[in-house]
């Protein structure tokens, strides 16, 4: 359960200017659930999700994880950046294992082993970063994220820099993970499309600083076809929320 | 995914690397292309008479002159002494480089404390600490080897402080995340990071290690290259001058090519235009 209360960010300009980024942010987060977060850009998302990962303190308001207060990342959080973020000197398997430094070396490879067969790059743990496609670059970061079993997988725009093919191939991926992995997911997109086709819940946020405008339940079964007219339906009603004229 | 295209990659990175060698032994040869035509011309203009030998003396006068140091034993002396010099300037110029940079780099109190009275001293000309380096450890050993100490220590500090401050910030975020350790940060994620302008630094500070032991030799000494040059110019032998210059362009592309092997090995990772291109002394 993630639980954020009132919570505000700004940050001290060099120039004296302070800027708002976040205001009153108050939201909850049940087990298992996928929430995203959809925005214009300098809404604050990925602050947002940087400050639930640790990465970022809030200015003001608290934000805990099943109850205790985030003060730091925490091996209960995953995260997955819109790069992949690969040590471009280590290979894929050592890549992975930076998350699991502090385990003993057999259940490391254990785990390595079984997070790279999830996400299908087994056959790669020895290459490099610069030997592998984007698409499989970020799958690597997904399972350097999975590793270590969080309870919270937190994706800030994962899918953006992919081409449509990819980002929809990964996008089934990352489900059957979820519904096999019982972690709660939460998501920034810039892609509507996308989230209505995985959220439980999507929250529309705007202005300067951001505040959350909108949450809009989907209850559709999964899988969601994207040609679905619900789903049409759904990301039109987002598209107008965002207001974007 | 397109898995089967990125294992083509894969593969086709490692058959690569065999046609690298291939590539790169035709390189090292064409290298040599411009040394043997600057010989022969140098041959064509003595026995041509077109400079007169006792400003330039035939390339076999050279050599012969260089043949009969050597079986004296001198020769050896000498080369061994330079280099020992150089050796030990390197030494301790990288050691005290590498720790000030890592201090400076990694702290950013001790950047502030430091760095500027490092810029400031980098302002000096490093030839003019010869008087009081000589005034201090007089004319021997010590005030050599410091000298060249004083000229490989900047470029290395810069190019160390320069790569720790350039370190990516999304790399170190991706440590944190990770829940590293300080030690694991810094030997898998900052150490890699630094290197390859770290080794930049060393490159360039061998460099001028070799710059320095001639000023450092021309300075006063009774053996090693500059004093042979030195010799050379006292006693009218110009043979012994250009073949002490050819000694040293020899023992520093020789150390040179030491560090780049060196470099090519710890830095296998990179994605660089070099890679592709293979220039040899990228």
């Amino acid at each position: 359960m993630l639980d954020i209360t009132c919570l505000g960010k700004t940050f001290e300009a060099t120039a004296g200017a302070a800027h708002r980024a976040l205001d009153g942010i108050t939201l909850s987060v049940g087990q298992h659930e996928i929430v995203s977060l959809v925005g214009t850009s300098g809404s604050g998302k990925s602050t947002l999700l940087r400050i639930v990962s640790g990465l970022e303190a809030p200015s003001s308001g608290r934000v805990s994880l099943d109850g205790r207060a985030v003060e730091g990342p925490t091996p209960e959080v995953g995260m997955v950046f819109q790069e992949p973020r690969l040590m471009p000197w280590l290979s894929v398997r050592e890549n992975v294992r930076l998350a699991l430094l502090d385990l003993p070396k057999q259940e490391q490879e254990a785990r390595i082993a079984e997070a790279l067969d999830d996400v299908g790059l087994s056959r790669f743990a020895e290459a490099y970063p610069r030997q592998l496609s984007g698409g499989m670059a970020q799958r690597t970061a997904i399972a350097r994220a999975l590793v270590r079993r969080p309870s919270f997988l937190l994706l800030d725009e994962p899918f953006s820099a992919l081409d449509s093919f990819t980002r929809q191939k990964l996008q089934q991926h990352l489900l059957a993970l979820w519904e096999r992995s019982r972690f709660t997911l939460v998501f920034v997109t810039h892609d509507v499309l996308e989230a209505v086709t995985l959220s439980d819940r999507i929250l529309v946020m705007r202005g300067h600083p951001g505040r959350i405008h909108r949450e809009i339940r989907v209850d559709l079964p999964r899988p969601r076809a994207r040609t679905a007219p619900e789903v049409r339906a759904l990301e039109e009603e987002i598209v107008a929320a965002l207001d974007l004229t | 995914m397109a898995i089967e295209e990125t294992e083509r990659r894969v593969t086709l990175g490692w058959r690569e690397t065999a046609a690298k060698a291939a590539v790169f032994s035709t390189l090292r040869l064409k290298g040599l292309l411009l040394p043997l035509g600057l010989l022969l011309a140098w041959e064509a203009t003595s026995r041509l008479e077109l400079i007169p030998a006792y400003l330039l003396p035939a390339p076999g006068e050279v050599f012969g002159e260089l043949a009969a140091l050597w079986r004296s034993g001198d020769l050896f002396d000498h080369i061994l002494i330079t280099g020992w010099r150089v050796a030990l300037g390197f030494a301790v110029g990288a050691a005290a480089a590498t720790v000030l940079g890592a201090l400076t780099g990694s702290s950013r109190l001790l950047r502030e404390l430091l760095d500027p009275t490092i810029q400031a001293l980098k302002a000096v000309p490093s030839l003019a600490w010869v008087p009081l380096f000589i005034l201090w450890f007089g004319i021997f050993e010590t005030s050599k080897v410091l000298l060249i100490a004083v000229g490989v220590f900047f470029p290395i500090y810069l190019n160390l402080v320069t790569g720790i401050l350039g370190t990516d910030r999304k790399l170190v975020e991706v440590a944190k995340v990770c829940g590293l350790s300080q030690l694991d940060l810094v030997r898998r994620v900052l150490v890699p990071a630094t290197l390859p302008s770290y080794l930049t630094g060393l490159r360039a500070g061998l460099a001028l290690g070799w710059m320095f032991v001639i000023a450092a030799e021309l300075m006063g000494a009774s053996e090693g290259l500059g004093f042979l040059m030195i010799d050379g110019q006292m006693t009218g032998r110009p043979a012994v001058i250009i073949g002490a210059l050819i000694l040293f362009a020899l023992a520093g592309k020789l150390s040179d090519a030491l560090i780049e092997a060196v470099s090519k090995r710890l830095l296998s990772w990179q994605d660089g235009y070099g890679e592709t291109q293979e220039t040899p002394n990228a």
